[in-house]
């Protein structure tokens, strides 16, 4: 997790997320002794408990205090695969730190995910993993975000063939192209794909399940299947105008600044963000600190309705961003084909009122008001079912789907969670995939 | 404000504030640097017939990110030339007439001895300080800690001393040996005027694990060394204790051993020390430490409404007491504030692992062979929050034996309070049950069955 260039998958050189300096600089060695000294090696600890995956916290830090780095590497990885990013992307204030005992008690609690860095950096290329001999099962994978990187690697280490299918041409899903690079950049995602592959798994980029291959091809191919899809595209702007040249999704938006070579932010001097939730604040974030003098975040509801996390929204204001609330756009105003300016109006607990709130000249709209779900893709394949929300309907304990051999986990059951989350349900998918391989010997193999 | 001076064995100091023989002491522009700084004293660094010294000569203990938990060191006596030492004795004396300046001195033969006291004494120096602690090096050549060891020689060294010196002689005493009050004894039956302890504790810091060769290095190996600081605190406290309140030991001690800041020196001097000597801190932090341990003593002693240091010398000293006079109806438990526990359990795993199992998670079901109706008190106790995980453990006190473990662990502060149940009204002690035939305790070898 150095940041450095992969050969295998390229990325332009010059990406515009290169200019966002990172949130904090790595531990040096005294640091990371000094602050996991701070821990208090806590019993039945609760930044444990808050961790989706489990990580035995006062242990890892307790063998950084030992001068085990290895070992700490170890711990972690352990119990998530993806340690490494989520040292980086996780939102502590809101699991592990923000149950730090020294939380609880009006105190800075331990720096778990800046520990957690240290730790994989310095000692994770020095794990051994016990890697079971091959059973001659081969499961493939949908999408190469990080559901699927956790499932695949537990599973190659199982034993197991895991091949993933890919329709990008890099691996990482949102964790490479969505995650705001002041945290990690796209080459962070692909290094940790690459360690996933060192695992014995093989990732195919540039293969789209459902076009190139089909449902029924895949089950043909491969003893089960896990669906780690995440999310489909951004919703777009339902209002006149809102096509126009100049609006553009946040997630597509966020994707062409951490992988693309054509984003510049230079023109924009105005910049609207449509949304309450994290990619929107993400966004806006990433406006501000990009130097766009204006920087507007327009959500439909109060403040105490926004769906993003409260540090996060603090973040955003830190950073400059103009938070207006109660607003919806009622039209984009469009010259030439361009978007110059956004008609709004009042709204109260989220509808329109007719009032007119003014008109706001802009050079960028930031559409964040989700993301769409793909149901299609899902539902071709036999026995899998989504529900209501688009969601897919699985077994939370084993992610198994209404067809036994088909197995999901990620944005693509959960709506949209975290990495961890991700990491999570694909880890557990894995262990539920090899009790069906070979059952009963789930116990033996952890 | 308390009068910080002190007489001590008839050397007179503005405070009781000695800089130890070591390091900080090695010099007279040090000394008349630390004087400036606001010690009261000085033992120099040990005089004698020049010696080599070896590079590299420390190593520490670290501890939880802090440095310097203990420091060792290899190094032998001053290995400057005598003469230089003694010129800027007398320098020093002259530019500082109100302060101590001590000479800390180890020769071999009685004729060297002779000399250097004479010498000494010519620099206008406050006293001697004979160095029978060296717990490495010297002591392989029948010095140091070689004549601290054993108790006669001690005494004749002593005699010999004492029928030359003109001025207060005190004798410094090793820690390593079983039982101080020998070489305690025989320096006042000799009739030496004081007693300092304790010199360094004889140790191996560590081993270099990529070169799998003991510390500190010196090329290819290293030797065993004495340990200081504040590591050594305890041992040496328990040493200054026993001499203390040993009536036959009837001259002032000087208390030394990880003292770094008047709160530790005022532990000393209330177990019986009337001047305290300081190395390590002093290496570690500077001579300016001694600026805070004049305010902080002040402040303490008038806190107490004691005019004087001396009111503080060996007040704590009748409560150091053998096991056997202690009473055995004084009952302690562990008491948990709700409102100060953050819930880091490390009372319940300490209490369970490494002390007698009576601290409970709330909700946690009853452990097999329990008295207590724990479950009951774990469900009222849980159910106080149901909306937040509730992680406030409580000490079933029947069970707790009073041992202090969990309120040590505990990282708030007065969350977990010792409180009293005295078993009866009346103090009984263990002495005085044997005297009274009642000491007999059942469950013993006597009631085992027989073998099978
Ligand atoms: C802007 C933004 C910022 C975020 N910031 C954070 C953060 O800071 N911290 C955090 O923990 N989480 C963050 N998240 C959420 C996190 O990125 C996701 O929860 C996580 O990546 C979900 O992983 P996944 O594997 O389920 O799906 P994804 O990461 O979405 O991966 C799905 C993959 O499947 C591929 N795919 C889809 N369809 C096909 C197909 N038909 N054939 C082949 N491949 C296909 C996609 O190309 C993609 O690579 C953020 C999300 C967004 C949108
Ligand atoms: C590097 C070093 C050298 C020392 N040299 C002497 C010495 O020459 N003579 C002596 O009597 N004590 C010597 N000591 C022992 C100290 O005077 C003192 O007794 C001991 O360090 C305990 O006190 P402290 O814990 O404050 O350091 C030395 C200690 C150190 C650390
Ligand atoms: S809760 Fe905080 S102090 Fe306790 S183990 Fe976890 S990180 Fe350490
Ligand atoms: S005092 Fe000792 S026995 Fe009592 S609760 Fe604390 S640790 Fe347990
Ligand atoms: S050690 Fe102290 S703070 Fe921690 S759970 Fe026990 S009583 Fe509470």
């Amino acid at each position: 997790m150095t940041g450095g260039m992969s050969n295998k998958y390229q990325l332009p050189r010059v990406r515009l997320e290169n200019d966002l300096v990172a949130k904090y600089p790595a531990y040096d060695a005294g640091e990371a002794l000094s602050e996991a000294a701070r821990c208090l090696y806590c019993y039945d600890a609760p930044c444990t408990v808050a961790c989706p995956t489990s990580i035995d916290i006062p242990e890892f830090i307790r063998r950084i205090a030992t001068e085990n780095v290895v070992g700490a590497a170890d711990t972690i990885l352990t119990a998530n695969l993806l340690g490494a990013s989520c040292a980086r992307v996780c939102p502590v204030e809101v699991l592990c730190e923000g149950s730090c005992v020294y939380t609880g008690w009006g105190r800075k609690p331990i720096e778990i995910g800046r520990l957690q860095r240290y730790a994989t950096d310095n000692g994770a290329g020095d794990v051994s993993f016990d890697k079971q001999p091959p059973t001659g099962f081969s499961v493939g994978l949908v999408g190469a975000g990080p559901a699927s990187l956790a499932c695949a690697g537990r599973l190659a280490l199982l034993g197991h063939g895991a091949v993933i299918y890919e329709k990008s041409d890099i691996p990482g899903g949102l964790n490479a192209t969505g995650i705001a690079p002041y945290k990690m950049q796209a080459p962070g995602a692909i290094e940790e794909a690459e360690f996933v592959e060192s695992l014995g798994v093989s990732i195919e980029t540039g293969v789209a399940i459902g076009e190139d291959i089909t449902p029924e091809e895949l089950l043909e191919k491969h003893d089960a299947i896990f669906l780690g899809v995440g999310l489909g595209g951004d919703s777009s702007l339902e209002v006149r105008g809102g096509d126009a040249d100049g609006v553009i999704g946040a997630v597509e938006w966020i994707r062409g600044l951490k992988t693309g070579d054509t984003m510049s932010v230079h023109h924009v001097k105005s910049a609207a963000v449509i949304g309450g939730g994290n990619t929107a604040l993400d966004a806006a974030r990433e406006l501000a600190q990009l130097g766009v003098e204006e920087v507007r975040l327009l959500y439909r509801r109060t403040v105490d309705r926004m769906p993003g996390y409260s540090h996060e929204l603090a973040g955003a204001r830190r950073d400059s961003v103009i938070v207006v609330t109660d607003t919806l756009v009622e039209e984009v105003v469009v010259e030439d084909g361009k978007a110059v300016a956004l008609k709004l109006v009042r709204a109260d607990n989220g509808q329109p009122t007719g009032e007119n709130t003014g008109i706001l000249p802009v050079d960028l709209v930031v559409v964040a008001t989700g993301q769409a779900r793909m149901r299609d893709l899902i539902e071709s394949f036999p026995s899998v079912e989504v529900d209501g929300k688009g969601h897919i309907v699985t077994d939370p304990a084993s992610g198994v789907t209404g067809n036994r051999l088909i197995f999901a986990g990620g944005d693509a059951c959960n709506g949209g969670k975290e990495v961890v989350n991700a990491v999570d349900e694909g880890q557990r998918a894995a262990r539920a995939i090899h009790e069906l391989l070979i059952p009963g010997k789930q116990k033996e193999s952890a | 404000m308390p009068d910080l001076s002190i007489d001590f064995a008839g050397i007179k100091s503005p405070n009781p504030f000695w800089l130890g023989s070591a390091p900080p002491t090695n010099s007279g522009d040090q000394i008349m640097r630390a004087f400036d700084e606001g010690w009261g004293g000085a033992v120099w660094k040990t005089l004698g017939n020049p010696i080599v010294n070896v590079s590299s000569r420390l190593g520490a203990v670290d501890y939880s990110g802090s440095k310097m938990l203990g420091l060792n060191n290899i190094e032998l006596i001053t290995d400057r030339p005598l003469e230089v030492n003694l010129r800027e004795m007398t320098e020093v004396k002259k530019r500082y007439p109100d302060h101590a300046v001590i000479a800390s001195l180890m020769v071999e033969t009685r004729e060297e001895w002779d000399e250097l006291i004479k010498r000494s004494e010519d620099t206008g120096c406050d006293g001697l300080e004979l160095n029978f602690g060296c717990p490495h090096g010297m002591c392989e050549r029948g010095m140091g800690s070689a004549v601290g060891q054993e108790p006669r020689v001690l005494e004749e060294l002593v005699h010999w001393v004492m029928e030359t010196a003109s001025i207060p002689v005190i004798v410094k005493l090793t820690p390593n040996i079983g039982d101080i009050t020998e070489p305690g004894l025989a320096a006042c039956k000799a009739g030496a005027d004081a007693i300092s302890l304790i010199n360094t504790v004889q140790s191996l810091i560590g081993v270099d694990l990529d070169l799998l060769v003991p510390l500190p290095r010196v090329a290819d190996g290293s030797t065993h060394g004495g340990y200081c600081g504040p590591a050594v605190k305890p041992i040496a406290l328990r040493m200054v204790g026993v001499l203390a309140r040993d009536p036959r030991i009837n001259i002032p001690l000087s208390g030394i051993g990880g003292i770094s800041d008047w709160r530790d020196a005022a532990e000393f001097i209330a177990l019986g020390a009337g001047s305290v000597q300081v190395a390590t801190a002093v290496m570690h932090h500077g001579f300016r430490i001694v600026r805070d341990m004049i305010d902080g003593l002040d402040n303490y002693l008038a806190e107490k409404k004691m005019k004087s240091v001396n009111e503080l010398v060996g007040k704590a000293v009748p409560g150091f007491k053998e096991w056997g006079e202690l009473d055995l109806n004084y009952h302690v438990v562990a008491e948990i504030d709700d409102n100060s526990c953050i819930g880091c359990q490390l009372c319940v795993v300490a209490c369970h692992d490494g002390a007698h199992q009576c601290i409970h998670q709330p909700g946690v079901a009853a452990v097999p062979g329990h008295v207590a109706p724990m479950a009951e008190i774990a469900a009222t106790r849980a159910s106080r929050s149901a909306a937040e995980p509730y992680r406030v453990p409580w000490v079933d006190e029947t069970e707790c034996v009073g041992c202090n473990l969990c309120s040590l662990v505990c990282p708030v502060d007065g969350c977990i309070t010792m409180a009293e149940r005295r078993r009866y009204p009346e103090k009984e002690t263990w002495n005085e049950r044997v005297a009274s035939g009642g000491a007999e305790i059942p469950g013993g070898i006597k009631d085992l069955p027989p073998r099978s």
